[in-house]
């Protein structure tokens, strides 16, 4: 039985307890504000605009997820933020005060994993604290417990290479909370990760969010991902780019693996399917011009 | 097991091989060379003269060519004469693997001709210390020169174009102004391996501190490192093992420059030993100091590449792949518990 055939709520259409969830969150402090953000490559005349206008507020304590086609500009957007890519106009305001260049207030973990490979488990997480300037021994302990967070005491003093990839992704999680960043960007973080792996990061993910005061930019590509995650999804676009939509994610907390198939889940995720993978027309039907190759006499379908 | 073909495209040999094959490439040149030496009608171009017989011009410990050898037997057959005997050896420059091995042990007790003349260990030892102390200086500087390059566009841009000039100019044009500039000492000696060596180090060591991965650098500055702690906390360990292993490399090319540094001024070190070996026709020694040259800078590289596994524990296993282009990788792969690599390796060939 597929989504499309069952009817479905507005995905606009919140629940009492989800609303007034959000009208909680609004009160809140705005974190991160974006002001008429613009991103645009090239040289030699030709410009090609990522996106413009870019405006968004993130309050303290949301889970923001960006999802987009690739090309959208949604990992630029985070590089931006994080200061390692420069706006071509615009400005990022973190508390009420403009940022430029990467610092420790602005953590990230990337997809790639960027432990350092000659420091341990303990000594990567303890980085940012030495950075900081932090003594040895107050950096040892806090790193101690922001493993403990984790869930990896028992790797302390292991080499990133010799864990597994989940488990590296979740040292860099730590790494970057250690420094108490104000906002953690991640950059499509378990998209190097196996689908069952995936899952146990996003369970993990959100136990460290409740316990941490940190404000969460997820980029990703995967909408379950962004619809289990988020409190609202930034949907981009291309062609031209920019922001398609901000959604209050109508899905309640807590989540766990059973609302994959509630209707708020299902109509949300219509919803981005919509924005993501609009229907193209005078598309080729389903079945493709193909020569049959087999005459096994078994028909798979 | 059907997949390990030892021609496998791209694939690791499992470590057996890998020593047999090791020693056999010691092995076979070596084979070759006992054929040559032992086998009297693979080569064996002369005859040594044990009986001069009735020929005027043969004296016996004389060696002839061959064919002029038995010419003169039919000559004195012919004319009833006695006839000159000799056996078939190979020339004087190409002794046997056991004359050789002999030489190891001899040249070191042989006392130099004149009261002057260093021993052979005096001579090693002369030419181990101008090596290290020419690879010492050109560190000093290309280090250091290497690693900016390596960091900063700016260095790079800098320097770089004229180095890229100068490593074409081969060192030993270098001679006569060293001597001018230097004297005849051991000095000169050592600026021609600092010349050799410095410009290929700086290029080279640039070259694998760009290398370094840039999301490791952009993560470092998200955890808030800048500038100088960058540099020292980021870039540098993590070019670290790629720089010791050419700095290995490196040793390796300077120990290439050493034979032409020593006839720079003075001849000295193993070159001088090797020349008056030459000249007094004990060619046994000669190829014994060749070799010896060749078993110093090997031993060395293994001891470093020992010393490298030690200090560098987190590129024991795994990691990043091994260059292979010195004989013993500093991160051979070695299995710290063995039955897992074997699963691996073994899934790995059910994938292809």
């Amino acid at each position: 039985m597929s989504p499309t055939e069952i009817k479905l709520p507005d995905y606009r259409e919140l629940a009492p307890a989800v609303a007034a969830r959000f009208d909680r969150i609004r009160t809140r402090p705005v974190i991160l504000k974006i002001r008429d953000l613009k991103k645009s490559f090239g040289a030699n005349g030709g410009t090609h605009v990522v996106f413009d206008r870019l405006s968004i507020d993130i309050h303290r304590r949301e889970f923001i997820c960006a999802v987009g086609p690739s090309g959208c500009g949604k990992s630029t957007l985070a590089r931006i933020v994080a200061g390692l890519d420069e706006a071509s106009a615009g400005e990022i305001l973190l508390d009420g005060q403009p940022v430029s260049g990467p610092g420790p207030d602005r953590g990230m973990v990337f997809q790639g994993y960027t432990l350092f490979p000659w420091l341990t488990v303990r000594s990567n997480v303890m980085f940012g604290l030495l950075m900081s300037g932090k003594a040895e021994s107050t950096a040892e302990s806090e790193a101690r417990e922001w493993l403990e967070m984790v869930g990896l005491s028992k790797f302390e003093h292991s080499y990133p290479h010799e864990l597994s990839g989940g488990m590296k992704q979740r040292v860099a999680i730590a790494r970057a909370l250690a420094n108490n960043p104000r906002i953690l960007i991640m950059d499509e973080p378990f998209g190097a990760l196996d689908a069952q792996t995936r899952a146990q990061m996003q369970h993990y993910l959100l136990q460290i969010w409740k316990k941490v005061d940190v404000t969460i930019l997820f980029i990703t590509h995967d909408l379950d991902e962004a619809a289990f995650l988020s409190d609202r999804i930034l949907v981009m676009g291309t062609n031209p780019g920019g922001v398609r939509e901000f959604i209050e994610n109508p899905v309640p907390r807590p989540r766990s693996a059973a609302q994959f198939i509630s209707p708020e889940f299902l109509a949300l995720k219509k919803r981005l399917e919509h924005h993501i993978h609009p229907p193209v027309e005078g598309e080729p039907s389903e079945k493709l011009p193909m020569i049959k190759l087999t005459d096994a006499g078994d028909e798979v379908e | 097991m059907a997949n390990h073909d030892w021609l496998g495209l791209k694939q690791e040999l499992p470590r057996q091989r890998r020593l047999l094959l090791t020693a056999a490439s010691f092995l076979l040149p070596l084979a070759v060379w006992c054929v040559v030496s032992y086998v009297p009608w693979v080569w064996h171009p002369l005859m040594h003269i044990t009986d001069a017989g009735s020929v005027d011009y043969f004296s016996t410990g004389l060696d002839v060519p061959r064919a002029t050898f038995f010419q003169e037997v039919a000559k004195a057959k012919a004319a009833g004469l006695d006839v000159p005997q000799g056996i078939r050896v190979n020339p004087p420059y190409l002794p046997a693997p056991h004359e050789v091995v002999r030489a190891f042990y001899t040249a070191f007790k042989t006392p130099p001709r004149l009261q002057d003349e260093p021993w052979l260990h005096q001579s090693l030892g002369r030419s181990i210390r101008t090596i290290f102390l020419g690879f010492f200086f050109s560190s000093l500087i290309g280090l250091p020169l290497g690693i900016l390059s390596g960091t900063y566009r700016f260095f790079a841009k800098l320097q770089e174009p004229f180095i890229e000039f100068f490593r074409y100019l081969p060192a030993p044009a270098f001679g006569a102004l060293c001597v001018a500039i230097l004297g005849i000492e051991d000095a000169p000696k050592i600026a021609i391996i600092v010349i050799g060596t410095f410009f290929q180090q700086v290029l080279v060591i640039a070259n694998s501190v760009r290398k370094v991965d840039p999301a490791l650098i952009e993560a470092a500055q998200t955890l808030g490192a800048s500038k100088w702690k960058l540099v020292s906390r980021v870039v540098i360990p993590a070019s670290i093992t790629d720089i010791y292993t050419d700095m290995r490399i490196l040793l390796g090319w300077a120990w290439t420059y050493l034979i032409v540094a020593e006839v720079v001024g003075t001849m000295s070190g193993i070159t001088l030993f090797i020349n008056q070996q030459a000249r007094y026709r004990n060619f046994d020694n000669v190829y014994a100091a060749i070799a010896m040259i060749g078993i110093i800078g090997l031993s060395t590289d293994m001891v470093l590449a020992g010393i490298g596994r030690v200090l560098f524990p987190w590129k024991a296993r795994g990691a990043r792949k091994p260059r292979t282009h010195t004989l013993f990788p500093l991160f051979d792969p070695i299995p710290l518990n063995p039955p897992k690599p074997k699963k691996v390796q073994l899934e790995a060939n059910v994938a292809h």
